[in-house]
């Protein structure tokens, strides 16, 4: 009993604070213009991003200062505002003449209503558009940094190759003096070093170490020989230079999108397919910019370049948000290729098997620049065949096979192997 | 009784003597490698100047050099689509039902497309009327992927656009239409409705426009009859699986006849149905002069020449009806025959039909008239056929007016007269001097040569159609792929020139609702491809105002039912005369048809299934003429076949053309095949043999010729007739008649027609499959799918559409003429034709021993009768008068306990779990081991890199013919053995299939390319240890056998004892 008193009083306690909290957070807000801007641009991200932008056209106007703008162009205030986003196509039907200019502007498209947003969060999305943009470091700056500290270690490797070639200078002429003085005192003897046959002569006169040293030298070239020649053909770590930047790790990584949601045929299909541009476009037709993490090789402006590429090899036109020039295909350069001779299906795999797309195509979801994760030989292929016990549960193909199995061998799992997994004409026909 | 039977698949097999028969058996590749030439050889090899150490560098620099290339992986680019189609997706095949109507193949088909490129033919099961693919419709999905194809509209020769085009023909079509003389528009059979209307559309526009419907091979005789008995143009459709008994006198039903088509019915009739003891069939006689798929086919076939047939159908109808006709007396044999055959058709009464090939208006009244009185019930009358709608008459008065310049202007479609007409160059001369000639043709052919206006005209692949098969029975031809070049169908320029604003797609949709689909979906009929009406109206009737213009035609006939005396016409026939000279008898071959698709190099390469000679066309002569007109034929060294020529005139016009000695041929007579000879349009290599419809005079197939022997070398054939043997293993057709089928049992010790060999052990003799005579271990394949294929001799007609099938689906290369001279043809399945004689050969061998030295003087005087070997052998080759002909096809048998496997040195022929024996072509280094270890001689060795390769210039050595590939299975390459892989890559997906979407298998869906385009049913593949599956049943069936059972090889491909319906074993 004392215990649950206890926590009730805890959990009483900590509702209040929670009530307290929240019927000052407004006013502490509204005063802090910093914070509101911060939670209106998460509201922002989270209601109205998918049509709007800041600063473009999206598939709805772009809304910098979109309140300032209104007050001055059309005279509308923020109870205006408050209407539209709650129910813009009633404001439209109330015959209200911006309202249904803005609607015929737009290709009577009504925007979507959101009518759980209180009047304060429609301030703050409003505070965040009214904030000043973030002006990304100039790259003016960047550039003399990186030059400037380039020219100091350059200084420092010539400081320290004039110094290493001074202390060499330094050593040579004291060792000539020395000598010098040597030869003048008749201490140094040259006659020694005469003495004894030379080793290489002693090694070669010794037939039995020539023929090992032969064999082993003979041995370790095949070994290498070898080595080499089974590296023929196979590309593993191909890392081709793509036409379009495209890095999985933003995609796949950083924002978590499904293989197969890009990559959709490998579910039915021997091919996994690369991507129509369409399916790139059911994103990119909104997102134009990228605002993730970036690096000194890849800077957003690096990004937002591939991205217009999509735009130009599909004819998009980001401004007036249509398709309007002539689509030019992407030629991207495969990198696994499999032989002719070689039948591999992805839906086999993908579907049947359930097997991950990483465990073939490696850690996917962290290369910005994809490469050939697995060698792609035979022995490869049967390795994994050997190891992995096929799926039989669940399926009605397998129900009857199943069950024969396990009579026959009194085993309930079956590697890919045993199931004819290693045979020939599996892959090769 | 089957075993005592002798078979033998050349003339040249019946010499006992013959060394190449030998050699050919001995020897697996018969061409030695030619180390002799030149190692045996000290002098050339001292002259050679490669020295030892010159040698070496080469080897060292190429090595060198082939290392350093394989170092460096090529770059390979992907392209995805823009915006990919939704029903697209790389790597799965889509279907769509289609049809073609190219004016001599009409058929409802599916059509398979890997990411939008057709690539392979398929049967559509759901089509009531010809829903099945020859081996030329097969083959026609790469006669889209042609390059010699027109590519853009031409006129007089100069490419020019399609603006410039249809201003300067519609500008001539306005100058003909006022000059008064009248426009023609010349076409093939389109039996379709909305082009049938859009004509009539188009005659309205302008005045005195006049249609001619023109088929290269005429049905026109036949059409005729049925339109004078019925009043209506079009052919009698039969079926033949009601049929107990089939009579044709000179019609290759089999084949071409009347559009063919009709196999998958007669085969079903084929097939002994019932208990045992009471098993039925069909049977059939055949009266005719060449060796047809039909005669050999048939259970009972007399050669007769074709005057001789207009008697023998005259005198069958007299017999029948109990009219009195008065024919002349044919030989006894033929009288029996006759005799016999209208005692069988009288007790068989409604179960009984009579067909015929002859083109004569009388004798295919005859038919009908016979057929009628009959009742018989594989006779339909009521939905007539629609297409072949070709008229004889208005074509030779539309020639004739052309060459006196009486027409104004000829718009051609789908047609080649300067080709197949016998007088194709007067309407050649007559073209150039018209106003106005255009032709819409895919390729630059012998027309378009002489046509100022060349129309590119899309393939049947490309278009939009639609085609009214029999009445009632519509389908539709839609799009496979988007047109490859800048084409446009005839259909589409006739709206343009009408002044129509509609594509020729929107105007079929509107003649369906109109007119065919009553209310039903549209979307749906173009899902099906076909759809079915009770309509009592053809829409599809497109000649008839070409009968009013034709003055030959009778003043004043109407088109109505009328009286037909057919006791006049069936006297007049009685008195048709002995030819005079020989007479010669034109066909379509399997394999070329009309010759359209002249320039499809899976056609080229297609052995007809009778004389297994593939690249040519010939003519085919009896021993008998042969011998008197001194034409031989004899086979060399590498097994290659060499005939004389014949000169072959015919009305004043001679050919020279090779000869065949075909065994069955009718004495009198010589046939040659149509199609060949072509010269424009058509790739150099597939200029083959020469043009036969030059002597197509009247549109009769049959003429009265001289032939005699040209002094000229000797011809090479490309025939596989000897090729592969097996062995002389014999017992590899099995048959019987259906007497000793129903009264014995199979193991019967005297008369048992499918006896299980056995062998002996320990002096002991024990069955050939028992475990004792094994000399494996068995593995346990009862788990998981064990493959079979079925074949039923008795349903196999030998038509070879599986042949054409296997080729697409298996990217069978093309080799060539001389290689396949050589025995290097690709085939992977390959249809055997065995003959043998009616008699049993026992009497023979006795004979044989009792000759008595040579006799060669009493030979040369004339002496046949004597005792001497010499004239002896000559009777013995008598059977080749009349063989009986048995088709095989063969394939890789997949042997459970396969010696192909044992023998290969580096592992890459081995078996899988599921019956198939596998063959990994990157493994393979080319010993041949395993070729001459088959005992089924399947196996083909690739002697040349047969793609990109300029010696080998066929379909894939360019980038257009390479669309036809089918991704899912390698090209191989150079020095690598390949085999039927049972369609592995169609087994797997099925599987696949089944596994994604968690279900288990249903039989009938495992297939193969050869099972699924078999109409015919004759093979049926699927999985035995499905015990419901129809193959599990058939592998227990009395009339199963395996192929050389007694090598011990158990195969998994099973095949049917051949039922003959005949008393004479």
């Amino acid at each position: 009993m004392k215990k649950v008193n206890h926590r009730n009083s805890i959990s009483r306690i900590l509702g209040i604070a929670l009530a307290l909290t929240l019927a000052f957070s407004t006013s502490l807000f509204a005063q802090d213009s910093a914070a509101a801007v911060a939670a209106g641009k998460s509201l922002f991200n989270a209601n109205c991003a998918a049509c709007h932008k800041l600063d473009a056209m999206s598939t709805g106007p772009m809304l910098r200062n979109i309140e300032q703008r209104l007050a001055e162009e059309e005279g509308l205030d923020r109870e205006w505002l408050y209407k539209w986003i709650r129910n813009s196509s009633a404001l439209i039907k109330s015959g209200d003449a911006y309202a249904v200019k803005v609607y015929e502007e737009n290709g009577k498209k009504a925007m979507t209503a959101f009518p759980t947003l209180t009047n304060e969060e429609i301030d703050n999305i409003l505070a965040y558009t009214a904030s000043e943009p973030i002006k990304p470091p100039t790259p003016d700056e960047k550039t003399v940094q990186v030059v400037e500290s380039g020219f100091s270690n350059q200084m420092v490797l010539w400081a320290l190759i004039v110094l290493f070639g001074l202390l060499a200078l330094g050593l040579f002429l004291v060792n000539k003096t020395l000598r010098k003085f040597a030869a003048a005192n008749g201490t140094l003897n040259l006659e020694e070093e005469t003495k004894g046959t030379p080793i290489w002569k002693a090694f070669a006169q010794n037939q039995f170490l020539v023929i090992v040293t032969t064999i082993f030298f003979l041995l370790g070239s095949a070994y290498f020989a070898y080595g080499y020649l089974m590296q023929v053909g196979i590309d593993q770590g191909y890392q081709p230079i793509q036409p379009i930047h495209f890095s999985h790790k933003i995609h796949a990584g950083d924002n978590k999108i499904e293989c197969k949601y890009c990559h959709s045929s490998a579910r039915v299909s021997k091919h996994s397919g690369i991507p129509s541009l369409n399916i790139c476009m059911n994103c990119h037709m909104n997102i134009a910019e990228y605002n993730g993490e970036t690096s000194a090789k890849y800077s957003k402006d690096f990004y937002d370049k591939e991205i217009q590429k999509i735009y130009k090899a599909t004819g998009w036109d980001p401004a007036t948000q249509a398709y309007v020039n002539e689509p030019k295909p992407v030629k991207w350069v495969r990198i696994h290729n499999l032989p002719d001779f070689v039948y591999f299906n992805h839906s086999q795999h993908v579907t049947v098997a359930g097997v991950d797309c990483q465990k073939c195509h490696g850690q996917i979801q962290e290369m910005e620049i994809v490469e050939q994760h697995s060698p792609l030989t035979m022995g490869w292929c049967i390795n994994c065949h050997r190891e992995t016990d096929v799926n039989l549960k669940g399926s009605a193909y397998y129900e009857k096979i199943h069950e024969q199995l396990k009579e026959k061998y009194g085993v309930e799992s079956f590697k890919a192997s045993q199931m004819g997994a290693l045979e020939c004409g599996k892959c090769h026909y | 009784m089957a075993s005592n039977k002798k078979y033998w698949k050349s003339v040249e097999e019946l010499n006992e003597n013959s060394t190449i028969v030998e050699t050919l058996r001995q020897n697996e590749f018969v061409e030695e490698v030619p180390v002799d030439e030149f190692l045996g050889d000290k002098e050339t090899l001292e002259s050679s100047s490669t020295s030892r150490r010159d040698f070496l560098k080469y080897v060292g620099f190429s090595t060198a050099a082939a290392t350093l290339a394989a170092c460096e992986g090529p770059v390979i680019k992907s392209i995805p689509y823009v915006v990919q189609p939704e029903t697209i997706i790389p790597g799965v095949a889509d279907y769509y039902a289609t049809t073609i109507a190219d004016g001599y193949d009409f058929a409802s088909i599916l059509i398979k497309t890997r990411e939008g490129r057709p690539i392979k033919v398929e049967n559509n099961k759901e089509a009531a009327v010809k829903g099945s693919a020859n081996a030329r419709i097969q083959a026609s999905v790469l006669s889209l992927y042609d390059s010699m194809r027109v590519k853009t509209p031409k006129i007089a020769g100069e490419e020019t656009s399609w603006e410039e085009f249809d201003g300067e023909v519609f500008q001539r079509i306005r100058t003909v239409a006022d000059s008064g003389k009248p426009l023609v528009l010349l076409t093939q059979t389109f039996a379709s409705p909305s082009t049938a209307k859009l004509i009539e559309e188009f005659k309205a526009k302008f005045s005195n426009v006049r249609h001619v419907t023109y088929d290269a091979i005429s049905e026109s005789t036949a059409l005729d009859a049925f339109e004078a008995k019925y009043g209506e143009r079009g052919l009698a459709d039969y079926d033949f699986a009601k049929a107990e008994l089939i009579v044709s006198v000179g019609a290759d039903i089999l084949g071409d006849w009347q559009g063919g088509g009709y196999d998958d019915g007669y085969a079903k009739g084929r097939i002994p149905q019932g208990k045992h003891g009471q098993a039925k069939m069909s049977r059939h006689i055949q009266f005719e002069s060449n060796m047809s798929l039909s005669g050999a086919n048939a259970d009972k076939r007399v050669p007769l020449t074709p005057s001789d047939q207009k008697v023998a159908l005259a005198k069958i109808y007299a017999g029948i009806t109990g009219n009195a006709v008065s024919g002349r007396k044919l030989s006894d044999k033929v009288e029996d025959a006759i005799a016999k055959a209208v005692g069988q058709i009288k007790q068989a009464k409604t179960k009984a039909v009579v067909v015929s090939g002859i083109n004569d208006v009388d004798a295919q009244s005859l038919v009908l008239a016979i057929n009628e009185y009959l009742n018989s019930e594989a006779f339909d009358a009521n939905a007539p056929r629609k297409i072949r709608q070709g008229n004889d008459k208005a074509v030779a008065k539309l020639v004739a007016d052309v060459k006196n310049g009486a027409v104004g202007g000829v718009i051609m479609a789908g047609v080649n007269p300067v080709y197949t007409l016998a007088n194709g160059k007067e309407f050649a001369e007559g073209l150039q001097k018209l106003e106005l000639a255009v032709t819409f043709t895919m390729k630059e052919d012998e027309t378009a040569l002489n046509t100022k206006y060349i129309a590119p005209a899309p393939h049947y692949l490309e278009s939009w159609g639609d085609v009214e098969m029999k009445k009632g029975h519509y389908s539709v031809m839609q799009p496979t792929i988007r047109p490859l070049f800048d084409t446009r169908q005839f259909q589409d320029a006739l709206l343009k020139w009408t002044g129509s604003e509609q594509t020729y797609y929107e105007y079929i949709k509107e003649t369906w609702s109109a007119d065919i689909l009553g209310g039903t979906s549209w979307n749906k009929a173009v899902h099906d491809g076909v759809f079915k009406t009770t309509a009592t109206v053809s829409l599809a009737d497109e000649a008839t105002d070409a009968i009013e213009n034709a003055p030959e035609a009778e003043e004043g006939e109407e088109t109505a039912p009328q009286s037909v005396d057919v006791n006049a016409q069936a006297r007049k026939l009685a008195g048709t005369k002995v030819a005079t000279g020989m007479e010669l008898v034109l066909y379509a071959k399997t394999g070329m048809g009309d010759g359209q698709q002249a320039n499809n190099p899976w056609l080229q390469e297609f052995p007809d299934p009778i004389t297994r000679a593939s690249w040519d066309n010939y003519l085919t002569v009896s021993k008998a003429d042969a011998a008197k007109l001194e034409l031989v034929n004899e086979n060399v060294a590498n097994g290659g076949l060499n005939g004389s020529y014949a000169k072959v005139t015919v009305n004043g016009v001679s050919l020279e053309v090779p000869v065949i000695i075909q065994p069955g041929q009718a004495k009198g007579t010589v046939g040659l095949a149509v199609g060949y000879g072509k010269e424009a349009g058509i790739k150099e290599e597939m200029q083959t043999g020469v043009n036969a419809y030059t002597f197509y005079n009247n549109f009769n197939s049959a003429q009265e010729v001289t032939v005699t022997a040209a002094a000229r070398e000797m011809h090479e054939f490309a025939c596989v007739q000897l090729h592969n043997t097996l062995m002389g293993r014999g017992d590899i057709v099995k048959e019987t008649t259906i007497e000793i089928f129903n009264t014995y049992g199979k193991e019967d010790l005297k008369h048992g027609w499918n006896v299980m060999p056995h062998v002996s052990k320990d002096h002991e003799m024990i069955s050939a499959t028992s475990p004792d005579a094994d000399l494996w271990d068995e593995f346990d394949r009862s788990i998981g799918h064990h493959f079979n294929l079925s074949i039923d001799l008795n349903a196999c007609t030998g038509c070879g559409a599986c042949v054409i099938a296997c080729h697409a689906e298996n990217n069978v290369p093309v080799v060539g003429k001389t290689e396949v001279r050589r025995s290097r043809d690709m085939h992977w399945l390959r249809i055997d034709r065995y003959y043998s004689s009616e008699e049993t050969f026992a009497g023979d061998d006795e004979a044989k021993e009792n000759f008595d030295g040579l006799g060669l003087g009493n030979y040369v005087f004339g002496d046949r009768e004597g005792n001497g070997s010499l004239s002896g052998f000559a009777r013995l080759e008598d059977p080749s008068e009349n063989p009986q002909v048995a088709f095989q096809p063969v394939m890789c048998q997949h042997c459970n306990h396969a010696p192909c496997e044992t023998v290969c040195p580096v592992a890459a022929t081995s078996h899988g779990r599921q019956g198939q024996n596998h063959m990994a072509y990157n493994r393979c280094v080319g010993t041949r081991y395993c070729a001459n270890n088959c005992p089924y001689k399947v196996r083909r060795f690739n002697w040349f890199l047969y793609n990109k390769n300029d010696e080998f210039d066929y379909h894939m050595n360019d980038d257009l013919g390479r669309m036809v590939l089918n991704p899912d299975v390698v090209v191989r390459s150079r020095g690598v053995m390949e085999k039927c892989s049972m369609c592995i890559q169609m087994t797997q997906k099925t599987i696949l299939d089944a596994k994604r979407e968690g279900r288990q298998i249903k039989d009938g869906e495992f297939q193969t390319a050869c099972s699924s385009a078999c109409s015919s049913g004759a093979m049926v593949f699927g999985d035995i240890n499905d015990k419901e599956s129809k193959v599990a049943k058939s592998l227990k069936d009395d009339r199963m056998y395996h192929l050389l059972e007694h090598v011990g090889t158990k195969p998994n491909v099973q095949y049917y004892v051949k039922v003959r319906n005949t008393k004479e074993a």
